[in-house]
This record gives C-alpha cells, structure tokens and sequence, in this order.
C-alpha cells in the first residue's frame, strides 16, 4: 500500500512539480515515459516518489519517447491505469502512437509541456508540439498556471475514464513559464484527490485472458471509415462529460473551470482569443486598455479538442473585431486559432473583422505592451467597420514589420 | 479478403475501438464472428504442402514448427496406452505455403512436399518419390 504523502494546505510547486503529484494521487499503474526538457521534472518527481514508496505502480524507462507511448497503449490495453508527460521532439516521435492510442480508445493522460520543435532547435514554450497533435484524436486541456496544471490533471483522469469518453487526454501547459515557474498551489490531500478520480474500471483487458481480445485489428476501406466515424462521435460528444468533470471539480473545490474560459467578455466590443499562459498576461492587458475606454474582452479555449466552436460563436455574437493570436508558426496559412473562429463564425451566420497574430515562439516574451498593441489595431478595426490592418501580424518579432494580407 | 455481407455493421454498432473479442462466450469458448479461424486467409499461397499418411511417424515436429497452427492432429491412444497427437491433414483455409513443415519432417523420403498449389492432391501422392531398391550384386 502507497505511503500518504503529507501536503500543505498551500503548497509552492512549479507546474512540472504540481502535474507529478497529479499523477501520484490518482495512483497510476504505468508511467511509462523518456524524459524530455521541459516535461523531465515531472518524469523525475514521479520517479521519486515511487521509489520513496508513495506509488503503488510500475516506472517504465524506455528507449524513445516512440516507445514510451507504444508501451503506454501496450500498458493500457492490458488493463491499468496509465500515464506519461513529453514535450516537443518527444512528442513528435509519439505521434505516430497517439492516434493508436485514440483509436483503440485507451484512456491514457499524457501531461504536456508544450516546447517549441526544431529547427532550429529551441527548448522553450509555444504551441507547436500541441498543434502537432491536434487531429490526433486525443482531448487536449489547457492549463495555464500550476495550480491549473494539477486541477486538469486530476480532471483530465476522470474524463478519459468516464465509459461514455473513453479517450485518451493530453493537459498542456506552456514551457517553462508555466512548467518552471514556482506559484502558489492548493492540493488536494490525497485520498480526497484519488476518491474524486475513482478507481480505474478496465474495459476490455488484454489481461482477461479467459476472454482473450485483439488489439489493434486491421481495418480496409470497408470497415475502417465506420470505426473512424464513431471515434470522431465519441470525442465530439465528450462535452457534457467534461462539464461535468468539471462541475464536479468545483463542488469538491470552488475552483471553476469552463470550456471556453473569458474575462470582460459580457459588453466587449473586440474580443481577443488567445491560449495558454499568453491568457493571463492579456487579461491585465485588458484592463489597461478599458482605463483608456477600449471596451475589450479575452477568451480562451480551455478545451482544445473537442473543440466548442458554438459556444465560441455564442461568446462572440456582438463583437465587432476580434484578433487571434497564435503561439505556432503556421507555416503557409493563417493560425489553427483564426481558422476555427473564423469557422464558429460562419457556421452560425455571424461575422467579424477577423485578424491573426503569430506570437511568443520559441518562448519569446509577450507582455501588456505587445498585447496592448494587439487590442489598438483591433479597435481600428472596430471603429473602421472594416478591416485597416493586416490580416496576419507578429508580435515581437525583431526587423521590418512582417504582416501578410 | 473481403468481409461477408451479413458481418459489415454500422457506424453506430461498430467494435468499440476496433477491439475483437476471441469468444461469444467465454466459458463455452464458442468462438466469435472475429475469430481469425472463421477467415480463409490462405489464397495469396502458390505452393501447398502435400501430406503423405502413409511415410508419416507422427513425430508432431511438423506441428510444433508450423506458424499457423494448420497441422491438424487428432488424439489416439497406443498399443500401450499412452496418448498421442495423430496427424491427419493441413488446414488449407490458413496455410501460406511458407514450407518449414517440409524442411522439419524427418522421415528419410519426406512424408510432407510441396506441390504447386492447383495440383490435385492424388496427383500429388502418384508422384511422390519412390523408396530407391537397394542393388543387389
């Protein structure tokens, strides 16, 4: 039996730290995992407190991260509950395996700390390796501080398990500013924590072996398209679950997470959408610019995948201008956020002056100032009617202004 | 090989994330419409292995080796009272025509050989090799 782990009431952890008492609380049974910066501490912490006696699972050390995922679904399948955390590179190499993962539907969490990917090769925040990941058939949370990281981890157990999901889960937080950045954290003591998650019911288990089952099975163009379909149904209709997950979450704590997150959005004009920790820095720029009477407001997707694209058009019903900012370089289009607005939008008859901005890779700064900027070219936009500014910026970015049209 | 008519089902009552149950029921181990044994996955083979009753010792090495389980066997009991795998036939329906039954069997003229497949198996038997008279001097 696992030791219990004395927590403070408050607790200053990073949200590597947090995410790996996350993972201890809800007892995992495999973590199988290759570390990789800037996700290694939870990899080490978690690591620690197994040997310490405080987990009652299996450390797995693999070969790649390839193989850290492959042995995470060989993991799950047999039965147990199962979890890992990478960044970047290690994330691209697991690509391949997560849409195994989703497709067999094995509730793995995976805690990411989203990292730039090479080249050239950057070990800081942004958003590529999420993006990466995107159509992979996983839930992706966003987390945007450690108290977030640990809250939607122990969240993102209950989501993936719960028998009408099923799927697998990623919680994301951003590089180093989230991931190494020590704040203050109120825990759960741990058997709330792990009653809250539940204990992990197998469905289908490879271990059964007096109902021995395949995994993986081989499906051509006459089976496959129906099992990709009822993947698909599966995570579309994941959102009354997490709702639920997370009205749960605010009974036991208080602390309340919705799909879509805003701030001053209730008799905003011009709208900023934005996520990651990037979210926290735009609401005190959103303050600054409504002393000045820009009547401004933010929102952040909470949920990536699935993503709410009518509660989003629901939200922006009576903005005039709304940018989007995204934290990955799209590389021969506009951002994944401008592109799913831009569609909430049209799919419920509404418009917007819609601009995108391609900010912080690699983990370069964006503060009030930068946004500040963001939300004047917007209001031009606004009182324009139309739009004066380019549809696609960047913020921050050393040279000649580089906008495209 | 194309799945029958009656097995194709819906979206909505598709295998819950592809995974496929060996048995309806466990306990009786009657066999699911999933089980691989229900497919013929045998029609790419181009050579079939041939079996010759009447050169074999059930040594079962033939059986052990195969990949495919398509060595059938049935259970005898000898003069002396002990069980023993008897072979009786290769199963068509799985076999690929890979060969390591031939290469293992250890009869002196090989009581397993490959023929190419559309040859009919007594026409198979007619031409095996004959055991060669010793000359007598």
């Amino acid at each position: 039996m696992a030791e219990k782990y004395q927590l403070k009431k408050t607790e200053v952890w990073d949200g590597n730290m947090a995410a790996a008492h996350a993972l201890r609380q809800a007892q995992v049974d495999v973590v199988a995992a290759y570390p990789i910066t800037p996700s290694t501490p939870i990899v080490q912490n978690y690591a620690q407190f197994l040997a310490d006696g405080y987990i009652d699972g299996e450390f797995v050390m693999v070969e790649s991260e390839h193989s850290a995922m492959s042995a995470c679904v060989g993991a799950s399948a047999a039965g147990g509950r199962v979890a890992t955390a990478t960044s970047s590179q290690g994330y691209a190499l697991m690509v391949e395996v997560l849409y195994q993962a989703s497709g067999m539907r094995l509730p793995i969490v995976m805690t990411v700390v989203n990292r730039a990917l090479a080249s050239p090769l950057n070990i800081h925040g942004d958003h590529s390796d999420l993006y990466l990941g995107r159509d992979a058939g996983w839930i992706h949370l966003i987390c945007n501080n450690p108290q977030e990281a640990y809250d939607l981890t122990l969240c993102a157990f209950k989501i993936a398990e719960d028998e009408r999901v099923r799927l697998p889960v990623t919680t994301n937080q951003d590089g180093f500013l989230v991931s190494h950045t020590a704040q203050v954290v109120h825990p759960l003591d741990d058997d709330t924590a792990y009653k809250f998650i539940g204990d992990y019911k197998p469905l289908n288990p490879m271990l059964d072996t007096e109902n021995p089952v395949t995994y993986g099975a081989q499906t051509e163009e006459e089976w496959h398209f129906e099992h990709k379909a009822n993947q698909h149904k599966a995570i579309m209709d994941s959102f009354p679950v997490i709702e639920e997950v997370f009205q749960q979450f605010k009974d036991l704590t208080g602390r309340e997470y919705k799909t879509i997150e805003t701030y001053k959005m209730d008799d905003a004009e011009i709208a900023l959408i934005v996520m990651g920790s990037t979210y926290e820095t735009a609401m005190v720029a959103v303050d600054e610019a409504r002393k000045k009477g820009i009547k401004v407001g933010v929102v952040m997707p909470r949920v990536f995948r699935p993503f709410p694209y009518n509660q989003l058009a629901e939200i922006l019903k009576n903005v005039k201008a709304i940018a989007t900012l995204d934290r990955s370089a799209p590389m021969g289009t506009t951002g994944a956020l401008y592109n799913e607005t831009a569609g909430a939008l049209m799919a419920n008859g509404q418009s917007a002056i819609l601009t995108n901005y391609i900010y912080g890779l690699g983990g370069r700064d964006t503060t009030v100032e930068h946004l500040l900027q963001v939300i004047e070219e917007t209001q031009q936009n606004a009182e324009a009617g139309k739009r004066v500014t380019p549809l696609q910026g960047f913020i921050n970015l050393r040279g000649p202004k580089l906008s495209f049209n | 090989m194309a799945t029958p008519k009656e097995m194709l089902t819906t979206w909505d009552k598709i295998q819950f994330g592809a995974v496929l149950p060996s048995f309806e029921d466990p306990k009786t181990k009657k066999r699911s419409k999933f089980h691989s044994y229900n497919y013929k996955v045998a029609d790419w083979r181009v050579e079939k292995p041939v079996f010759n009753p009447d050169l074999c010792i059930n040594c079962d090495f033939c059986w052990v080796w195969c990949p495919d389980s398509c060595i059938l066997v049935e259970e005898v009991t000898t003069k002396r009272g002990k069980k023993q795998a008897k072979m009786v036939g290769i199963d068509y329906d799985h076999c690929k025509g890979c060969g390591v039954c031939v290469d293992v069997c250890p009869t002196p003229i090989k009581s397993l050989l490959m023929f190419p497949e559309h040859t009919p198996i007594e026409e198979a038997l007619a031409q095996w090799p004959k055991k060669e008279d010793k000359k007598k001097d």
